[in-house]
């Protein structure tokens, strides 16, 4: 049956790219605290600058790196200069990064205007894969590998360095972190720094695949939403599988059962929330 | 009072004018009359709207912003492609501004919601949205439509389909909203009463993050699927499909708004030999249009496309009830009347509304080209005066449901 095979590869393929989307906003939510809002629109604006970059004759993977460094960037001021204003008051940061998620928008829409811009899949990856008959996109294969990547890279970091261990330092319990000594708001800076880059990576990996348009944010907003409380807050892992259990339960769901696709993405989220607040793999209660 | 920029440019141009034709014994005229426009220019949704806005105002520019001897004053209000707000736009618009009349909105689910608004303020509307039963079964005597109903154009395609093309086993797919399912429902019902048969049918949610899984369960022993999408979901589908090497296993065609000319704009080869049908292609070689499209592509760098033309049209609508009353636009029934009345070259080509104040009007099949390096809808068959009942009684028409996902029921599906 290659419906099974070709859905399966889908639902990995779609796994990788949520993945992309929600890592960044776990991070952020795990030791700040907070739903950043802004995480769709940074994503759009990562896909935006990605078009603008490729424009101007860089390829894709250069283009990526691109948008990622210059979303980083936006995200530091938006801590540095909003808040961080508003520090210990979480329900004020919540409602700032939705304001500033509209100004975004509406930002996009002024300078790359209304139109659904494409971002060409790079030449070598235009082909589709031809494998014991089957017959895939190659570049949807491409990023479930970058996703794995990243993925491992975020591991490594977050277990081995000395940085990930006052992430998680913080996650677990921030007072405490600051009585040994670690300095709170240059970790909050960097973490989100950290996590709007990784919303820019996503927005231009996954360029090829959604495109830049209008709406594009707040389409991902809550997709990241779903995966990051299924999957439980502040924790890496949980934020990967529960990508791909998403990526599952979506692909199928919308295949076999077209007429319920959106109670299929949402259900495990409510359910999860009814009786296990914590997520598949986190600590902390939504 | 706040008044905005525009708004008072535009009222101090009419005032300058006023008082210079006064001069010249059109005193009548010292009132200007007063449009809204209705329209999206945030969100999603703005593409669309700001093309509306492009359309009108050329038409304006052209005629020195006169109808029938009148200083027109349009005022513009954003929607932002929300239902509530386009109901609190049409009030400000009828209350504070005391338009004449209104064109536009963009999307069906705004024309609903200013529905009720419309008839008890009765003001006349010049509608760009799509939603059958606004001129079928719950018909709004305030409204003419002369772009096309949901299925209007399906209708056509259908038939195309099935006579010309000889296609046997069709799928079709659209957003799954009112829209896409009323043409959606039209075309199956036209494409199976002359031999052919829907196999599949398929409504992804309008915000689909991919077709992926979609594209994946296509029947393959289908000739050919039929897009009801809308937007850029047309494009971002055709694309995909590429990529999933399903481009050799069967044909697409498209309803009207699956690859309009805005879109065309952003698509490659991809795109080439698609056919599509419409009441309106940028390459129509008609009088008006013949000027309309290069002028238009001359100011803004692009062809104009579904919303373009539609306030354009409505502009030619609008300028020959004007004159019909002689530019009387106060008395709204004589208008209204006048408005229904219209029969009047437009860039569409011909334009006159049956009893329910819909079109009937030509419809093109289109099939996307190259042209001067870039992609164009070329026009290859031309279906002329197409009504929204297509060859259907009216009466026996609407005693069937509103066309939806289940009506007409799919017999033929695998």
């Amino acid at each position: 049956m290659q419906f099974w095979q070709i859905q399966t590869l889908n639902s990995f393929a779609l796994g990788g790219l949520l993945f992309l989307l929600s890592s960044g906003f776990a991070l952020i939510f795990g030791l700040m605290r907070i739903a950043n809002l802004t995480h769709g629109a940074l994503f759009m604006l990562g896909a935006y600058v990605a078009v603008s970059a490729m424009r101007a004759g860089f390829g894709l993977a250069l283009a990526a790196l691109i948008a990622a460094l210059a979303v980083a960037a936006v995200g530091g001021l938006i801590e540095r200069l909003v808040l961080r204003r508003l520090s210990g008051n979480a329900q004020g940061q919540v409602l700032a990064t939705l304001g500033l998620s509209f100004i975004a928008s509406d930002f996009c829409l002024i300078v790359w205007g209304g139109d659904t811009i494409p971002i060409q899949t790079p030449a070598m990856f235009q082909a589709p894969l031809r494998l014991f008959g089957l017959i895939f996109p190659t570049y949807r294969l491409v990023v479930v590998g970058i996703a794995i990547v990243v993925g491992v890279v975020l591991y490594l970091l977050m277990e081995r360095t000395r940085l990930g261990a006052m992430i998680r330092a913080g996650v677990d319990d921030m007072q405490m972190a600051r009585a040994v000594g670690i300095r709170a708001s240059a970790l909050f800076t960097i973490v989100f720094c950290l996590g709007a880059l990784l919303a820019g990576l996503g927005g231009a990996v996954g360029g090829p695949i959604f495109s830049a348009y209008p709406g594009l944010d707040s389409d991902m907003l809550s997709l990241a939403l779903i995966v990051v409380i299924l999957g439980g807050i502040g924790s890496l892992v949980g934020t990967f599988v529960a990508s791909f259990i998403i990526g599952f339960i979506y692909t199928f769901g919308t295949a076999l059962l077209p007429d319920l696709a959106y109670v299929i993405l949402f259900l495990p989220m409510v359910i999860v929330i009814a009786f296990r607040p914590t997520g598949l793999f986190g600590t902390i209660k939504t | 009072m706040a008044i905005d920029r525009r708004q008072f440019l535009q009222g101090a141009a009419a005032a300058g004018v006023g008082v210079a034709y006064s001069g010249l014994g059109f005193g009548q005229s010292a009132e200007p009359v007063r449009l809204g426009l209705l329209t999206v220019k945030t969100g999603p949704l703005a593409s669309g709207g700001i093309d509306m806005e492009r359309g009108l105002e050329l038409y304006l520019k052209e005629r020195g912003g006169m109808m029938a001897g009148r200083k027109i004053e349009v005022i513009v209000a954003d929607t932002g492609g929300s239902p509530a707000t386009a109901l609190t736009k049409t009030q400000e618009l009828v209350e504070r501004n005391k338009v004449h009349v209104l064109t536009g909105p963009l999307a069906a689910f705004e024309a609903l919601a200013i529905d009720d608004y419309v008839r008890t303020q009765k003001i006349p509307i010049l509608s760009v949205a799509a939603a059958e039963d606004m001129t079928q079964r719950k018909a709004n005597p305030w409204f003419v439509r002369a772009t096309s109903t949901s299925a209007q154009c399906a209708h056509v395609m259908g038939h195309y389909c099935a006579t010309v093309l000889k296609y046997k086993k069709m799928i079709v797919i659209a957003d799954d909203i009112a829209y896409g399912q009323e043409m959606n429902a039209g075309f199956q019902r036209v494409f199976e009463e002359n031999g052919g048969k829907v196999i599949q049918k398929l409504f992804p949610p309008l915000t689909a993050p991919d077709y992926g899984s979609f594209i994946a369960q296509l029947k393959t022993d289908a000739d050919a699927i039929f897009l009801g999408f809308a937007g850029s979901n047309g494009f971002r589908f055709v694309r995909q499909f590429n990529e999933y090497g399903m481009s050799g296993k069967m044909k697409i065609v498209g309803g009207m708004t699956a690859l309009d000319e805005s879109v065309l704009r952003n698509m490659g080869d991809e795109a080439l030999g698609l056919l599509t049908v419409c009441w309106y292609s940028a390459e129509l070689n008609n009088p008006i249009n013949v000027k309309f499209a290069p002028a238009f592509r001359k100011i803004y760098g692009y062809d104009p496309g579904f919303y373009a033309a539609a306030t354009y049209v409505n502009g030619d609508v609008l300028n020959a009830a004007l004159t019909a009353v002689g530019g009387n636009a106060g008395n709204k029934d004589a208008l209204m009347a006048a408005l229904k009345k219209t029969s009047v070259q437009t860039a569409r080509g011909p334009v006159k509304f049956d009893t329910y104040g819909n079109v009937v009007g030509n419809v093109y099949v289109r099939r996307v080209e190259r042209k001067d390096g870039r992609l164009v809808n070329a026009v290859v068959e031309t279906y002329p005066d197409v009504s929204q009942f297509w060859k259907y009684d009216a009466k026996q028409f609407l005693a069937n449901p509103v066309y939806s996902r289940d009506w007409p029921p799919a017999k033929n599906l695998q």
